[in-house]
């Protein structure tokens, strides 16, 4: 029964964050500490703080891998299942209703105005959001050249209209971020035999 | 009524995105613009309509980009297959780390690959913008096409860039997206409708 209760509680939870939060995973963040750690103390701040190192180190929706993970924490894999239902389907429903107007709201000669201009807004606002977070990446050499790499290689060869997967790019920056550790680790590996001798 | 085939393409289309996308929602744009617009569901323009209405809508914007983009396509049930794909892979990736192995992240390969993949993820999100902004401002195509330039996007976009700052210097926050939304709404409609400029 206790557990029963605990599921609903992590859907409507998250219900109501998914609900209420403007600004996606990254805006979340704080919310979910807050509910699940200060108020309803399901979940320990340690354990809190791993969660956000993985929701946001695995791929996909931040808001999604925490709510999978923290509904996971609480009650099992029906809270997980809870949990992501309930973060999803707020969007869902609103945004739904939004595009079944949406079309004809585009044919309103001022909203295409309107439109016009909010294009060049999300433009900007895109832009900050990846400058932000280069803002709080550490920049080191490594990291410096993978980004500056990314953004000069990605711009150019849309300029010369060459088509690059996305997924190409990321692969390529984990694998050599895969070789450099292993270079890193049998150099260590070398350093620490060299000692024994 | 959508075909099978439809939505079986739009739930495998955010399965990928949602699968091999880091950096959340914005860190799923480039992927995602480039299969939209290489499957010709979206424009660039379209596309970046869409992502103002997820981006000033609550809940997480990857969410509602996978619902828009499917109800786009094919309906109530295209938005559920979308949703649904995109959803899948975090929810199976999370299972596995939090019920399996359990320090998956701690490994120190693991760490070694997302160490790469991080500063890309930055990186992809900063060329979207600037490749955006070649493709629907500066209304670049390719060398052989002559340029399009919309001024009036780049003066839009100046003035936003500068409220913005603006803003950040005397608040000493960074101003919501929704308010910026609005102001670049009305400044759409000043600098485009016909009763202003002609």
């Amino acid at each position: 029964m206790d557990k029963f209760k605990k599921i609903i509680g992590v859907f409507l939870t998250m219900f109501k964050i998914g609900l209420f939060t403007f600004g996606g995973g990254y805006a979340m963040i704080a919310i979910f500490e807050n509910e699940f750690v200060s108020n309803k103390k399901w979940i320990d701040k340690d354990e809190f703080v791993d969660i956000v190192a993985i929701a946001e180190s695995t791929p996909g929706p931040i808001a999604i891998n925490s709510s999978t993970y923290i509904g996971y924490k609480v009650a099992g894999i029906l809270g997980s299942i809870a949990g992501t239902l309930g973060m999803v389907l707020p969007s869902f429903t609103i945004i739904y209703i939004i595009s079944l107007f949406f079309d004809k709201f585009l044919e309103f000669e001022y909203v295409k105005y309107a439109f016009h201009g909010i294009q060049a807004c999300v433009i900007y606002l895109i832009l900050t959001a990846g400058i932000k977070m280069f803002k709080s990446m550490k920049k080191d050499l490594f990291n410096t050249i993978i980004f500056a790499g990314v953004v000069v290689v990605m711009v150019a060869l849309t300029i010369l209209s060459i088509k690059l997967s996305t997924i190409l790019y990321i692969l390529t920056c984990g694998i050599i971020g895969l070789i450099i550790y292993l270079i890193g680790f049998l150099k260590s590996k070398t350093a620490v035999k060299k000692e024994d001798k | 009524m959508p075909t099978f085939s439809t939505l079986i393409n739009l739930f495998l289309t955010f399965f990928k995105v949602g699968a091999v996308s880091f950096g959340g929602g914005y860190g799923m744009l480039s992927l995602l613009r480039e299969t939209v617009v290489s499957a010709n569901w979206l424009t660039d323009s379209e596309f970046l309509n869409f992502v103002a209405v997820s981006e000033s809508t609550p809940g997480p914007v990857a969410i509602n980009m996978a619902t828009f983009i499917g109800s786009s396509q094919a309906g109530v049930l295209g938005s559920m297959f979308a949703t649904f794909g995109v959803v899948m892979p975090s929810f199976i990736i999370i299972l596995i780390i939090v019920a399996l192995v359990n320090n998956l992240i701690k490994y120190a390969g693991v760490q070694g690959f997302l160490r790469g993949v991080r500063p890309c993820a930055i990186g992809l999100i900063v060329a979207t913008a600037i490749t955006m902004f070649l493709s629907t401002i500066v209304g670049f195509v390719n060398f052989e096409t002559t340029l399009s330039v919309d001024y009036k996007g780049i003066i839009i976009l100046a003035i936003i860039a500068l409220i913005g700052y603006i803003y950040k210097r005397i608040k000493g926050k960074k101003i919501s997206p929704i308010l910026l939304i609005v102001i670049s709404a009305g400044l759409g409609i000043l600098a485009y409708s016909p009763l202003i400029f002609k």
